[in-house]
């Protein structure tokens, strides 16, 4: 059953062989795709969700220390103390192509080079606990650019995973077996009326052959 | 960006923090800082969880990268249940967090 219609000439038989060879190799390449795509997301997704982990740990014990600071400290005195930030984070992007998708990768700079340089105040109207609190945000600001990278990664993989999965199924279920069976409609086609000529070559040639020598005349003569 | 007693903390570090607790302001807020320079924005899942429709926008695009963070307020899990979306998104079915 040919679900559209085609012509059945000669023509469209080899376009549709040759159209049948492309399907059949972009189809095996596509796969390919997707199955790297799927090994590199899986690796990604496994990190990305241990770096999640560790990094809701550690904000979720930061915020502890703030919440504890906050409590010991005036309102205005923390305010004054967080004005003015020592440190400022630059963020680089560029990206890397994997697998045709585009995924980010950062870069960060701090604006001065010592690690320690956190503390945008002075330790004497402050209580130790907003150290320790600046402290263990400091020490997971690395992993969190990291899971940011991470995450968008995956989220892009993952469309695009999707994406190619969807082309290789549409490629496999039905482009494919459609132009076979076009192709084999057309062939069946072309086959039938070659039989047909052929049939009717033959008829004809009795016909001609029983127009000049009289078969069947001579037949009925020769009995009698 | 978030509510004021969760961010306040980042600010030490160089980040830029915009206290925002307003479903309205903070779209309006993350709509400015995505077309804006910035590549990275941390949101907390409270504020996160009030304005699902913008962050879905900015899903596939390259950048920025929206990453959803707990809040004082505790954690919602929304950031774990972002990545198994991934996942269920590319594979079809949860097969690393097995249904945890």
């Amino acid at each position: 059953m040919a679900k559209q219609q085609v012509n059945p000439t000669r023509m469209e038989l080899t376009r549709l062989k040759r159209k049948l060879a492309t399907t059949t190799r972009g189809h095996k390449l596509l796969k390919d795709k997707r199955d790297e795509l799927m090994r590199q997301f899986l690796d990604l997704v496994r990190e990305n969700k241990a770096l999640r982990e560790k990094v809701e740990a550690g904000i979720a014990a930061a915020n502890k220390n703030f919440v504890l600071a906050r409590a010991g400290m005036a309102d205005e005195v923390l305010n004054v103390a967080m004005m003015a930030p020592m440190q400022e984070v630059y963020l680089e992007t560029s990206h890397r192509n994997v697998m045709s998708v585009d995924i980010p990768v950062f870069e960060y700079k701090t604006r001065t080079s010592d690690a320690n340089n956190i503390y945008s105040y002075g330790y004497a109207f402050t209580s130790s606990d907003l150290d320790d609190a600046v402290k263990s945000l400091a020490d997971i600001l690395p992993d969190m650019l990291r899971l940011a990278e991470c995450e968008k990664s995956c989220q892009l993989m993952a469309a695009e995973i999707e994406k190619t999965r969807r082309r290789v199924n549409a490629l496999e279920h039905v482009m494919i077996p459609e132009t076979q069976e076009n192709i084999k409609y057309i062939t069946m086609k072309l086959d039938e009326s070659e039989r047909s000529t052929q049939i009717r070559l033959m008829k004809v040639k009795d016909m001609l052959l029983e127009q000049a020598h009289h078969y069947k005349e001579r037949q009925e003569k020769t009995p009698a | 960006m978030g509510d004021r007693d969760s961010i306040y903390g980042f600010a030490a570090l160089g980040l830029d923090t915009f206290p925002v607790t307003d479903p309205v302001e903070a779209s309006k807020k993350l709509r400015q800082l995505a077309e804006g320079e910035y590549a990275v924005v941390y949101i907390t899942e409270a504020l996160a969880a009030q304005i699902p429709a913008e962050i879905d926008r900015y899903r596939l695009a390259p950048l920025p990268a929206i990453i959803p963070i707990p809040g004082v307020s505790g954690n919602t899990g929304m950031g774990i249940l972002n990545v198994k979306k991934s996942v269920e998104q590319a594979v079809g079915s949860d097969i690393i967090f097995n249904g945890n």
